[in-house]
C-alpha cells in the first residue's frame, strides 16, 4: 500500500531511523517517487537534524578552575 | 570518556569517600556536564549553579549507584534534573503550543500547504551568523518537553533508551516528542532556509 502524505510524514522519524519494515519502506519510496512536496519535506526534515547536530559543534573546554574549586569546597563542607 | 573499567575504579573511590576520586570525576566528566547544563540554561551562572547542585546530589546518592548502570547516563540524569529544576524557577514566559508548528493535512491526507525545497543547507547555517541566531531562537521557542528531548537525542546524541531513562519516560514517548520537535523546528526554520 502506498501511504498518503500524512501517513508518510507521521512516520518519517521511524523511516529515517531505519525502524520501518521493508514493505512499508517500499511504500514510502513509491510515494516519494511521485510527490515533490513530500520529497521537499523529507529533505528539509533531514537538513533540520543536521542543523541541530551542527549546533553541538562547540569545543569542550576544561572545567573552569574557579568552578572546580567552588564545587570541591561545597562537597567537602557537606560531607 | 572513561572506559568501563576506569569508571568502576572511580565509582569505588567515590563510594569510599575519596575526595581525590571526586576531583577526578569533575575533571573527567565536568566539562561535558557543564556543556550539558549550558544547553538548558543559557545564563552561565545558572548553568554553574545547576552543575554544583548536581555534584552535591552525586555525593549524596553515589552510595546507591547500581554497578550495572552506566556512570555517564547516571551523571547526565542528575545534571538534567538539576538544570530542569532551575529552568522551572527561571521561566518567565508561557510556553508556546507545539501544535501550531506541526504540518496540517486535508481529509485526503495531502498537506494543506505543500512543502517546497530549501535553498539553504546546514553548511550555510555554519557559515552565516544570522542563520545561527535564527536556529538558536527557533530551538528556544520549542516547549521544554520537546526541546529537552531534541537536545538529548540530536545534540548530545544519546540513544532513545538513554534519553528515556534520564527523563523517566518511555521510549515511545521519546520517539514521539523527538519527531514533533524536529517537525516544529523544521517549520520554524522554513522561512529562513528558502
Amino acid at each position: 500500500m502506498t501511504p498518503t502524505c500524512q501517513q508518510l510524514i507521521d512516520f518519517l522519524g521511524d523511516y529515517i531511523a531505519g525502524d520501518l519494515p521493508s514493505d512499508r519502506v517500499e511504500g514510502f519510496e513509491r510515494h516519494l517517487a511521485k510527490c515533490p512536496s513530500c520529497v521537499a519535506y523529507v529533505a528539509s526534515y533531514r537538513e533540520t537534524i543536521r542543523i541541530t547536530q551542527h549546533t553541538a559543534a562547540v569545543e569542550i573546554e576544561d572545567i573552569p578552575a574557579d568552578l572546580l574549586t567552588a564545587i570541591l569546597a561545597t562537597v567537602t563542607t557537606r560531607k | 570518556m572513561s572506559t568501563l573499567a576506569s569508571d568502576a575504579t572511580l565509582i569505588a573511590g567515590l563510594q569510599s569517600g575519596d575526595s581525590g576520586a571526586f576531583e577526578t570525576l569533575l575533571r573527567e566528566y565536568g566539562p561535558r556536564l557543564l556543556r550539558l547544563a549550558r544547553r538548558f540554561l543559557p545564563n552561565e551562572e545558572d548553568a554553574r549553579d545547576a552543575l554544583q547542585d548536581a555534584m552535591v546530589s552525586v555525593t549524596k546518592s553515589i552510595g546507591s549507584f547500581e554497578s550495572g548502570s552506566a556512570l555517564t547516563t547516571w551523571l547526565h540524569r542528575i545534571v538534567v534534573n538539576s538544570a530542569l529544576m532551575k529552568l522551572r524557577t527561571k521561566r518567565r514566559h508561557p510556553e508556546e503550543d507545539i501544535e501550531q508548528y506541526l504540518p496540517r493535512f486535508l481529509e485526503d491526507g495531502h498537506q494543506i500547504i505543500p512543502s517546497t525545497p530549501w535553498t539553504e543547507s546546514a553548511d550555510s547555517v555554519l557559515e552565516r551568523e544570522e542563520l545561527r541566531v535564527a536556529v538558536r531562537q527557533a530551538i528556544e521557542k520549542l516547549p521544554d518537553a520537546y526541546r529537552i528531548v531534541l537536545q538529548l537525542r540530536d545534540i548530545e546524541e544519546l540513544s532513545t533508551a538513554e534519553t528515556a531513562e534520564i527523563l523517566g519516560i518511555n521510549t515511545n514517548t521519546v520517539k514521539i516528542r523527538l519527531h514533533r520537535a524536529r517537525q516544529a523546528l523544521r517549520t520554524l526554520l522554513d522561512e529562513h532556509m528558502k
